[in-house]
This record gives C-alpha cells, sequence and structure tokens, in this order.
C-alpha cells in the first residue's frame, strides 16, 4: 500500500506541476521548493508513522513486561529481604534449592496442578454446552448472553468473599441444600478435596459464561453448508455436533485452553481470600495453596523476595513448557486435519 | 503462538448474515433451530446459578451477622440493607476507594484504548519493514502473565516511594496486548483502504488520517476495548493489593479485600462492601451489556 501511497502523492522529487503547465514566474522556483520539502516529509512521515504508532506499546512492554521479567531472573540469584528491596546479596542458586527443598512448594505446584484441572476442564465443558444451546434461536437470547457475563464482571475480591459464607459448613448455602437432600455436612475449608472444589468453583463461576461466548461466536461462524451436507448424510444432530460443530472449534477450543492453563497457573487472589484464617498458606494444612500464593507468602509473609523471585522464574519455565506442548499439539492437529 | 490464535475464518461479520435467509427444513445442529423446553430449563439453572451469589450478597447485606451464624441460612432479604452499606463505606474507606478506581480504571482504559488504536491501525493498514514479526511478538506477549513481574515493580515502587501512590497501580497497567490485537482485528474489516487512500490524495498527513478517518471509524470498538479495560484494571486484585493500604490510598477491590481480614470480621458488613464493589459495574454490564457480548463475541471468532 505504501508504494501506493508514493504513486498518488502530491508532486514527486523533481518538484513540479503537470508538466503541461509552464512555470509562469519566479513564484514557481520558490513553491517548487516547498512542494520538495513538503514531498520529503511526506515520505519521511509514510515511512516512520508506522513506528511512532506501534512504539507506545513496545516500549511499555519493555518497562513494565519484559524488563522486570528479566530482572526477576536476575533477583532470584540474590538474597534480598522485602524490608531493604534495594539491597542484594548475591546467593546463586541457593534461592532454588531452598525452595525445592520446601515441601510445600510441592505441595503448591501439586495443588495448582489439581485446582487447575478442576476449574479447568468443567468450566469449558460447561461453556461448550451452553454455547450450543445459545446458539439455538431464542427468546431473549440477549438477555441471556448478558446474565452469563455477570460474573465476569464481579471482581475476584467480591466473588470470593462470597463463596466463603455460600460455602460455610455449619450456616452456608450450599451445606443446607445439600443436607436437605441427605448428604452431610461437608468442610469446605478444612478437607483437602472439597476446599479444592471451592476454590476452583469461583473461577468456573466468573469464567464460564466469557468462554461460552467464545465458543458461541465461533459456532456462529461455522458455515452452515456444513451442517446441510451433514444432515443430507443422515446425521442426526448429536452427530452433527461431533463432526461438524467441534472440529470446525478445534482452534477456538486450543485457545481457551491455552488462555485458561495460563490463568490457573496463576490463581492467587481467590485462595488468599478464601482462607478462613486469613492467612497466605491456602488453609491451615495448606491444602488449597497454590504457587501464585505460595510466592506471595515468601514474598511478602515470610518477607524474602529473592526466593519470591525463583519462584517466579520457575513459574514462568512452567508456561514456557506449557507453551511447547501447545504448539506441538497444534501442529499435530493440523497435520492431521 | 500465533497458529493457535488464527480464526476459524476470516471474516464473519459479513458472512454470518446470508445464512439467515437460506433455511432448509433438514435437521441441522446450527442456528436456526427453535431452542427446545429443555434448552429453556437448562438455560434457566444457568441463569440461577451466575445470579444467584450476586442477589444472596445482597441478602447477606440486608442482614446482620448473627443472623447469618443461624441454620438455616436467610433466604430472603431483611432490613439492614442501607445502615450496613453505609457502615460499609466508611469502615472500608470506600468513597476515597471508588475515586481512586475511577481514577486508576480511567486512566489506565482511556490510555490503553488510545495507544491500542494508533498501534492495531498502523498492523491492520500500514505497510512497514518488520510489521509480521511486531505483530508476533505482540501476539506472544498475551502469554506471558503480569503476575510473574511484580517483584522488580515492586522494587521499583519502594525504590521511588511511590507506594500507596496511584501511578505505581496505573502505570504497569498501561501495557495491553489484547487491545491492539483486538483494534487491529476490527481495522482490518471495518476501514475500507480505499478511505485511508483518499485522504492521502488529498495530501492528509498520517496523523491526520489516524485524527479523521481512524478515530470516527474505530469509535464503535474503541467504546468497547474501552469498556473492557475499565473492567479489568477495576477488578485489578494483586498488584494493587501489594502496593496499596485499605487505610492509606485504596482502589475498591483493595478496600473490599481489606473488609474480610479483621479479627471478628462482620460477615453482613463484608457482603455490603462487597456488594458496593460490584454495583457500579454490574449497571455498566445492564446498560451496555449488549455491546459488551458483541465485543467480546468480535475478539473471540477473529481472535
Amino acid at each position: 500500500m505504501a508504494t501506493r501511497h508514493d504513486i498518488a502523492a502530491p508532486p514527486a522529487k523533481e518538484g513540479g506541476a503537470a508538466p503541461g503547465r509552464a512555470p509562469a514566474d519566479a513564484l514557481s522556483a520558490e513553491a517548487a521548493k516547498k512542494r520538495a520539502r513538503l514531498s520529503r516529509r511526506w515520505q519521511r512521515d509514510i515511512r516512520w508513522s508506522p513506528y511512532a504508532f506501534v512504539s507506545p506499546f513496545f516500549l511499555l512492554f519493555l518497562a513494565f513486561g519484559l524488563f522486570p521479567l528479566i530482572y526477576t531472573a536476575w533477583a532470584s540469584l540474590h538474597t534480598v529481604e522485602l524490608t531493604a528491596p534495594t539491597d542484594m546479596e548475591w546467593a546463586g542458586l541457593r534461592n532454588y534449592t531452598r525452595i525445592f527443598d520446601d515441601e510445600f512448594f510441592w505441595n503448591a505446584a501439586k495443588n495448582t496442578l489439581t485446582i487447575g484441572i478442576i476449574s479447568t476442564v468443567p468450566q469449558l465443558l460447561m461453556a461448550m454446552g451452553l454455547a450450543h444451546i445459545l446458539n439455538y434461536k431464542l427468546r431473549g437470547s440477549t438477555f441471556y448472553r448478558v446474565v452469563m457475563l455477570a460474573p465476569y464482571a464481579t471482581s475476584i475480591a467480591a466473588a470470593s468473599l462470597v463463596f466463603v459464607l455460600l460455602f460455610g459448613r455449619d450456616y452456608g448455602v450450599i451445606n443446607w441444600v445439600l443436607d436437605m437432600v441427605g448428604i452431610d455436612k461437608i468442610d469446605w475449608q478444612n478437607d483437602k478435596w472439597p476446599s479444592q472444589f471451592a476454590v476452583s468453583s469461583i473461577i468456573i463461576w466468573r469464567w464460564t459464561g466469557y468462554n461460552a461466548l467464545i465458543y458461541l461466536a465461533a459456532m456462529q461462524a461455522i458455515p452452515q453448508d456444513l451442517y446441510e451436507s451433514a444432515a443430507l448424510d443422515g446425521a442426526n444432530r448429536w452427530q452433527q455436533f461431533i463432526h461438524v460443530t467441534l472440529p470446525s472449534l478445534r482452534p477456538t477450543i486450543l485457545f481457551t485452553v491455552v488462555v485458561s492453563t495460563i490463568g490457573a497457573s496463576q490463581v492467587f487472589g481467590e485462595p488468599l481470600l478464601f482462607d478462613a484464617n486469613k492467612g497466605a498458606s491456602g488453609g491451615s494444612q495448606h491444602q488449597f495453596q497454590t504457587l501464585g500464593l505460595y510466592l506471595y507468602e515468601q514474598g511478602w509473609v515470610n518477607q524474602h523476595l529473592g526466593r519470591a523471585s525463583a519462584i517466579a522464574w520457575v513459574m514462568f519455565l512452567i508456561l514456557i513448557v506449557i507453551g511447547i506442548v501447545n504448539s506441538v499439539i497444534s501442529r499435530r492437529l493440523r497435520a492431521s486435519s | 503462538m500465533t497458529t493457535t490464535l488464527t480464526p476459524p475464518t476470516g471474516t464473519t461479520a459479513t458472512k454470518t448474515k446470508p445464512r439467515r435467509v437460506r433455511r432448509s427444513k433438514a435437521a441441522r445442529a446450527g442456528g436456526q433451530l427453535h431452542a427446545g423446553p429443555i434448552a429453556y430449563v437448562i438455560l434457566a439453572l444457568f441463569t440461577v446459578g451466575s445470579l444467584f451469589p450476586l442477589v444472596w450478597t445482597a441478602i447477606a447485606a440486608s442482614r446482620d451477622n448473627q443472623r447469618l451464624a443461624q441454620s438455616p441460612p436467610p433466604l430472603w432479604f431483611g432490613g439492614n440493607l442501607f445502615d450496613k452499606l453505609e457502615i460499609a463505606w466508611k469502615d472500608a474507606n470506600l468513597g476515597k476507594a471508588f475515586l481512586n478506581t475511577t481514577i486508576v480504571a480511567g486512566t489506565s482504559a482511556l490510555t490503553i484504548v488510545f495507544l491500542s488504536t494508533i498501534a492495531g491501525f498502523a498492523f491492520a493498514k500500514l505497510r512497514f519493514k518488520g510489521r509480521n514479526a511486531l505483530m508476533l511478538i505482540v501476539v506472544g506477549t498475551m502469554m506471558v502473565p503480569p503476575q510473574l513481574s511484580i517483584i522488580p515493580l515492586y522494587m521499583m515502587v519502594a525504590k521511588l516511594d511511590w507506594s500507596d501512590q496511584l501511578q505505581s497501580v496505573i502505570l504497569p497497567s498501561l501495557v495491553s496486548a489484547f487491545g491492539v490485537f483486538f483494534m487491529r482485528q476490527y481495522l482490518l474489516q471495518a476501514l475500507p483502504d480505499e478511505i485511508i487512500e483518499a485522504a492521502r490524495v488529498d495530501g492528509a498527513s498520517s496523523w491526520r488520517v489516524v485524527w479523521h478517518v481512524v478515530f470516527p471509524a474505530a469509535r464503535p470498538a474503541m467504546a468497547v476495548l474501552g469498556m473492557l479495560m475499565f473492567v479489568q484494571t477495576w477488578n485489578d486484585f494483586l498488584w494493587p493489593f501489594l502496593v496499596l493500604t485499605q487505610n492509606g490510598n485504596p482502589t475498591v477491590q483493595v478496600a473490599v479485600a481489606g473488609l474480610g481480614r479483621g479479627f471478628t470480621p462482620d460477615q453482613s458488613l463484608i457482603m455490603a462492601g462487597a456488594l458496593l464493589g460490584t454495583l457500579p459495574l454490574l449497571l455498566v454490564f445492564a446498560i451496555f451489556g449488549k455491546q459488551i457480548v458483541g465485543g467480546i463475541m468480535q475478539g473471540a471468532v477473529k481472535g
């Protein structure tokens, strides 16, 4: 396109109006110079303004994304105390050996994995089902879509605080409902799996509707002919869903899986606020302490910022592994289709 | 990474429309069929599931602490709602928190919208060396969660003595790869090349093109992006929680989270605070819900 601009651009370098129009007086020389100057400015503008337009993003990312990320690696090789965050003392790999020797690190890693699975899998499955229903002709379809998005508008803080009460052992609504159908009281705070389920349910609640909208958008983009020819081949609705809808959604599904996985690896606010002891331990037995919360506990409760940096960097490496696995899978999928 | 993000189909907004015209009687799982009663039942369940925690927040806020420590739990409103809201407002420093959060979320949303629109325009409509590589980097940065950068940022804040100051929350929130991507996708289809050409022929500089052509064309997407970013910044928790304090200069989330951390927490007060912190956004969603839903879906398909 830039080339076309050049053609369309006002007078080119030699400066002049159309050849037919003869330079009548002395003014024209000056005018030609002026045009040449304008034209040079024009060239510069065409050439450099795209960089000017994209540079603010990259500068901000350098300052608040990339540089801190790299500096985290540097800080993870030092002893840094929260009370004096600018005093750094070389520590080599000691921060890493300390966290790898800490059983709570492994506990947090396991919890992050299990909470990640408990929160992501049902969330995406429900979102898929919901999107399928929303894709029918519905009365009041906008209403349902907005309602499904209401949890997304609710903050982690507000949602977690409400869910703590809903999941209360003695007076919570959920145990009360379970009691009515004859299920004994569940200790949603102190028992390992119930507490992980409760924390996950906050995440599921907040994100299911959002993911459903993303699936719905992708479903609406599937060409109708695919369904028509499948129907002609005698496929019933379920078969159409399996053989037309799901394959068409593959890139979208992969996208939501990646985004949810990244989100799940970072969970912090929900377990922090779900803790009855108001601490960062993720429950009395660390039963729902995630890596994000463990990082916070090491850095801001135990005041070892260097160690927290090591945890952050380990979390980053985990993400890179996830990214590689994901790209391998997506390449395989594309090769097979 | 980009490979996974490539859209299922390119130009959806335009393609979906003619679909409605073509109807056949064959059974289809696609968009034309009317939903049966089961679908409505399931939708009703999801509606209750989505709204119940929010409604119950208001119910709990309208009761007192003793009532919340009784079985069965209250399922209808009591008479204390406005008293509790008033107390929570004062206790949690919510007046200041609202002002702060409006400043933070407003500044951040406006800046992101502006920067994303010009960057998105450059990526969508201008040709320059390294464009594809740079776009790839933008998409790649979406995969790096900002949480992993908090420790050096915290050191910076400590060094600059910026704790409890709003700029320490605003500055890191101005980066949005999603915004750039979103605006690029929108401008690709919403801004015809011919209009830009025409402006160029008239001698408009790039800035004039942005001002007089791009901004008017991008307005709907800018509004949606602004709302999404406002919601996101409004709800941001970890970073504000680290650098702001409840009694100093909190955002709403910091103030609300602080309510739950007393020794003998008054549960109904906590709920009142949570309700107050959520209401403004629920209001925004109630009014602009349709546009926000449209924006998310638009960003999704093409992303």
